[in-house]
């Protein structure tokens, strides 16, 4: 049971600007109470580039971890400002991911740790499409395991499944409606004149292709539009960092509050490629660290903004593959295998970490060279889908892998 | 005898019928009229006004040959003016442009004095030295070499409207208290754009800022600032410019088409650097020539080997005991299959095209050696021998004998050319951008043969192609939906605009959902058009369209008077056709009895339908 007093020890609590924590979070947020009647959203964010897992969460308990990178590795928990922030003895937080230490210490943060695809690929193109397509090793599917989730539904939302960005991501291509919004302000025809005529002329038009395009995209403009006019205010003393990636979670937030009928969200935030310069002078400047800093932020702000309704919306975040266990040359790591998944929310049991840790001695890495894979990627995705979403149809979200080994982030 | 025929015809028919897609609607021709607009959709990017009437004063079958001979058609003296300074900037020595002190500080200065000279040179010097000196690039890190590389053009125009010359000069050259007593004079709003457009000024004194004005001044260095110079952007305006005013447009065409099929990100790393010179050198001339010269030479680029991690693969060796040589030897991994994957799957034979695993492994160890001169500062493509793989290999049932060198490598590309299956994803791909997304078989046979007889010349099947009966049928007549980039630019084609700053369309392009030479996957951009139709990209053709009728889309100009204010003579204008009657029926419910708005209207006619295909 989470305690109040918790909260306000801490002193990094910028968001709190009041020195009482907000009555919410006093309140046990899981599947004891009646079932919430409204919809269960998941949202998926996608870091791409393959974060290095091992310095994010980081095994400050393994004495290898700390032989194979003499440079990089980050400083065993001491209390000081760029050292690991421990979070059960053995694993710990980049301090770069303070923000996230309070939701973990709250119960609500889960970690899965040496989890990831087990196909040997290490090409990001490859493996980000094996990721988003939920099918590892196979090129020929045609569409993504977030497009596969959606059940069929009497009335169906035009903006039921949504990404935040310019281009729809392979992860939701299919046969279902998906739409890719870059800024919801801008979703709309600008000029009101230009609007109507368009929406006539491809209702009317008989280029099937162009009038079922069209028709979805004015219905989700519709939708959208319907959402207050006036520019979104987050939960009091909640700020959503300025990166694109707090704007598309901000963005995401509004969706859910609007009540628009979203049911899964994607999003994904690049840069995490650290082959030179992972980490500056020390463990909270350079590359890696302003990239946490910007995640850790969002992802806070998030759950601290939805409040309440965090009983209802999921958050699980991925990556192509993790990276080699020891440095390379240039102050960097290459390309690895098993990584770190975050989920949040929705019932999720966190303040734990998930997962079997292989060990990081030469014979206990993948290919004497990374870190391990024990626990599928399609085991965390597929138990947010069965038990968050409530989709029971597994095998056809992640065809050839009916028989997933659910972790129990959602119960036993 | 003939009761029973017509049952057996009967019999044969239902038995072919169920399982056999449709292609019966390329066996309709189409009008005359109908062809000339066709050609021009489809072997240019879109035909401007007066196009048609030149066509049919030469002739079509004259027009087509013409366009596939690209050697006899004069370059365009206004495009080359355009285009040039961006894509092929005159190289002056660097012993003209710097004195001997100079060029020996930045060499073997620290960073700092490095930077603190490059920040007192004018751009345009600036840049010829960073372009000239990879050591120098990589000294200064790559913030300053992008600013500096922002700071040509664009930004040096903005920053002419802030400050006035000397002011300019003063902060570049003066000492950095001059610099910050100037700057205190100014708003502290306009410190934040000035600094924004001079990054090296700003690198040297932003560390002297108070806290809240260097804020100020990183957010809005970080912010979509104006000439902000993404990987690629200068070749992505050239393309622009070329596709719109070139009248070597077939060649153009098939430029766009064999960079994507042979795609290289600009995003990644070093690629940033090679890309203009891969389009130049390994794409561009090769374009309508044999599709062996086009493959050797984009497998000869420093770009593609860096791209997909060739550059990297070498034959595995015990890994060295001593220190310095091991970090020499850092960028030997091993084996990397990336290329020799992609060689198959997407250059050559097809995802179907019979090959398997321990052929993807055979083939990346005969292109073992393929590799970079130092790499990370751009160097070009070389062969080392040291790091190939000079075991025997089996490549597709071929036996390539052990002791061989770079020809191992040459022998793979030889054997993948000539591969029946090649001719037939190479035919299909060209079909599916010339003809349809779902091209008819039997057409694609044809030009597989026709690869195969001339032994991969381009120009031989293009030449199939335009000559088949399904090229002007009713079947390919209008059955393509427009790329973005094919959208935009023939909206300014059509609308006679006029582009003195690409810059916008380039933005425009990102919206529209095709971020020019950052296709990140090497497949490149998909060549079937209904990959593009998704609400957000439609609803950005939309609003591209209202702004570039009304004369609001910035860096082009055009007088919306001149079209017409009846909207089917407009719609004659733009689509050199007859719109749709539910196009012409939505735009007057919405015009009633208004006097007419001809901007309005004619973005109406480029949002509709009946623009979005080809």
């Amino acid at each position: 049971m989470f305690s109040r007093r918790l909260f306000l020890k801490s002193s990094a609590v910028a968001m709190f600007g009041t020195s009482t924590a907000p009555a919410w979070l006093s309140r046990a947020l899981y599947a004891t109470d009646a079932p919430s009647p409204r919809k269960k959203i998941l949202v998926a964010i996608f870091q791409r580039g393959a974060m290095d897992g091992l310095n994010v969460v980081v095994p400050h308990g393994e004495k290898s971890y700390y032989d194979l990178r003499p440079n990089l590795a980050i400083p065993r928990p001491d209390g000081t400002q760029d050292s690991v922030i421990d979070l059960d003895g053995f694993f710990g937080l980049h301090p770069s991911l303070r923000p996230l230490k309070q939701v973990y210490d709250a119960g609500h943060l889960a970690i899965v740790h040496a989890v990831g695809s087990p196909d040997p690929t290490r090409s990001h193109f490859d493996a980000q499409d094996f990721m988003e397509s939920g099918t590892p090793g196979q090129k020929t599917t045609a569409d993504g395991w977030l497009n596969r989730v959606l059940q069929p539904e009497k009335t169906i939302s035009p903006v039921r499944a949504v990404s935040l960005g310019p281009e729809l991501p392979r992860a939701l291509r299919g046969h279902n409606e998906a739409v890719a919004i870059d800024n919801l302000n801008d979703f709309k025809v600008r000029d009101t004149r230009g609007a109507s005529a368009f929406e006539n002329m491809y209702a009317g038009t008989h280029d099937q292709v162009l009038n079922g395009t069209g028709r979805e995209a004015f219905d989700a403009v519709k939708r959208v539009q319907a959402i207050d006019k006036q520019p979104y205010t987050p939960a009091p003393n909640v700020h959503y960092p300025p990166g694109k990636l707090g704007q598309n979670l901000m963005q995401i937030a509004r969706l859910i509050k609007a009540n628009v009928g979203l049911e899964v969200a994607f999003t994904d935030v690049g840069g995490w490629d650290h082959h030179v310069n992972e980490v500056g002078g020390k463990s909270t400047v350079g590359q890696l660290a302003n990239l946490l800093n910007d995640f850790g932020q969002a992802l806070s702000a998030f759950y601290l903004d939805l409040g309440d309704r965090m009983a209802d919306v999921s958050v699980v975040s991925m990556s192509e593959f993790g990276r080699t266990a020891k440095e390379n040359g240039t102050r960097g790591t290459d390309h690895g295998h098993a990584n770190v998944m975050f989920a949040f929310g929705g019932g999720i049991k966190g303040g734990k970490i998930y997962g079997d840790w292989p060990g990081m001695e030469r014979e206990q890495l993948y290919e004497q060279r990374d870190l391990n894979l024990t626990t599928d990627f399609r085991d965390v995705l597929g138990e947010l889908v069965t038990r968050h979403l409530g989709n029971q149809h597994i095998g056809s979200v992640f065809p050839g892998y009916d028989q997933p080994k659910f972790r129990g982030l959602l119960g036993a | 005898m003939k009761k029973t025929l017509p049952l057996l015809t009967a019999l044969c028919c239902a038995a072919m019928l169920p399982a056999e897609r449709d292609y019966a609607e390329f066996d309709k021709k189409i009008s005359i009229d109908q062809q000339i607009l066709h050609a021009l959709d489809r072997l240019t990017f879109g035909p401007r006004p007066g196009d048609i009437e030149a066509v049919k004063a030469m002739g079509l079958n004259q027009w087509i040959d013409l366009q596939l001979h690209p050697e006899r058609i004069a370059e365009n003296e206004a495009l080359a003016r355009q285009v040039g300074p961006l894509v092929e900037p005159k190289l002056i020595p660097i012993e003209q442009l710097l004195t001997p002190q100079q060029i020996r500080l930045l060499r073997t200065g620290t960073v700092k004095e490095a930077r603190d000279l490059l920040a007192t040179l004018p751009p345009e010097k600036a840049e010829q030295v960073l372009t000239q000196m990879p050591v120098v690039r990589q000294k200064v890190g790559a913030a300053v070499a992008k600013g500096v590389a922002n700071q040509t053009g664009q930004a040096q125009a903005q920053l002419r409207q802030l400050l006035t010359p000397q002011q300019i000069q003063l902060l570049r050259t003066g000492s950095d208290k001059e610099g910050l007593d100037f700057l205190a004079t100014l708003p502290q709003d306009k410190v934040a754009q000035v600094l924004a457009l001079m990054p090296a000024v700003r690198q040297r004194l932003a560390s002297q800022l108070d806290g809240d004005m260097r804020m100020m001044v990183e957010s809005a260095a970080k912010d979509k600032q104006p000439g902000r110079a993404q990987p690629g952007q200068v070749l992505a305006q050239a393309k622009i410019y070329r596709a719109i005013e070139s009248d070597r447009q077939l060649q153009e065409v098939l430029v766009d088409f064999w960079y994507n099929h042979f795609n290289v990100d600009a995003g990644k790393g070093a690629d940033r650097y090679l890309v203009t010179d891969y389009e130049r050198n390994a794409i561009r001339p090769h374009v309508l020539g044999k599709f062996r010269d086009l493959l050797e030479a984009t497998a000869n680029s420093a770009a593609m080997m860096f791209y997909l991690d060739n550059w990297q693969s070498s034959v595995e060796r015990p890994a060295p005991r001593i220190a310095a040589v091991k970090n020499a030897k850092q960028a030997e991994h091993g084996l990397n299959e990336n290329y020799a994957r992609e060689l198959m799957e997407l250059h050559t034979l097809g995802v179907d095209g019979g090959y398997t695993q321990k052929d993807i492994v055979e083939i990346a160890r005969c292109f073992t050696g393929w590799t970079i001169d130092k790499p990370r500062l751009g160097g070009p493509f070389t062969y080392n021998d040291r790091m190939h793989d000079k075991g025997s290999k089996t490549v597709l049932g071929a036996v390539i004998p052990a002791g061989g060198g770079k020809a191992d490598g040459e022998k793979v590309l030889d054997i993948l050319a000539r591969h029946p299956s090649t001719a037939r994803f190479i035919s299909r791909e060209l079909a599916q951008r010339f003809v349809s997304d779902d091209p008819p078989p039997a057409l694609v046979d044809r030009m597989a043969k026709t690869f195969r007889d001339s032994d991969g010349d381009i120009r031989a099947v293009l030449n199939t192609l335009f000559t088949s009966p399904e090229f002007f049928s009713q079947g390919a007549y209008r059955a393509k939906v427009k790329t973005p980039f094919e959208m935009i630019v023939s909206a300014v084609r059509a609308t006679g605009a006029q582009v003195d700053n690409a810059g916008p369309l380039v933005k425009q392009l990102t919206t529209l959902g095709e971020p020019l030479y950052r296709k990140l996957e090497p497949t490149g951009y998909s060549n079937v058009g209904e990959d593009w139709m998704n609400s957000a990209a439609l609803l950005a053709r939309m609003n591209f369209s209202l702004k570039l009728a009304q004369n609001q889309m910035q860096g082009v100009r055009l007088d919306p008077g001149k079209f017409s204010a009846v909207p089917a003579d407009a719609a004659r204008q733009l689509l050199f056709a007859d719109a749709a009657g539910q196009t012409l029926a939505a735009i007057d419910k919405e015009i009633g009895d208004q006097q007419s708005d001809p901007g309005l209207v004619a973005g109406m006619l480029l949002g509709s339908p009946d623009f979005q295909r080809r």
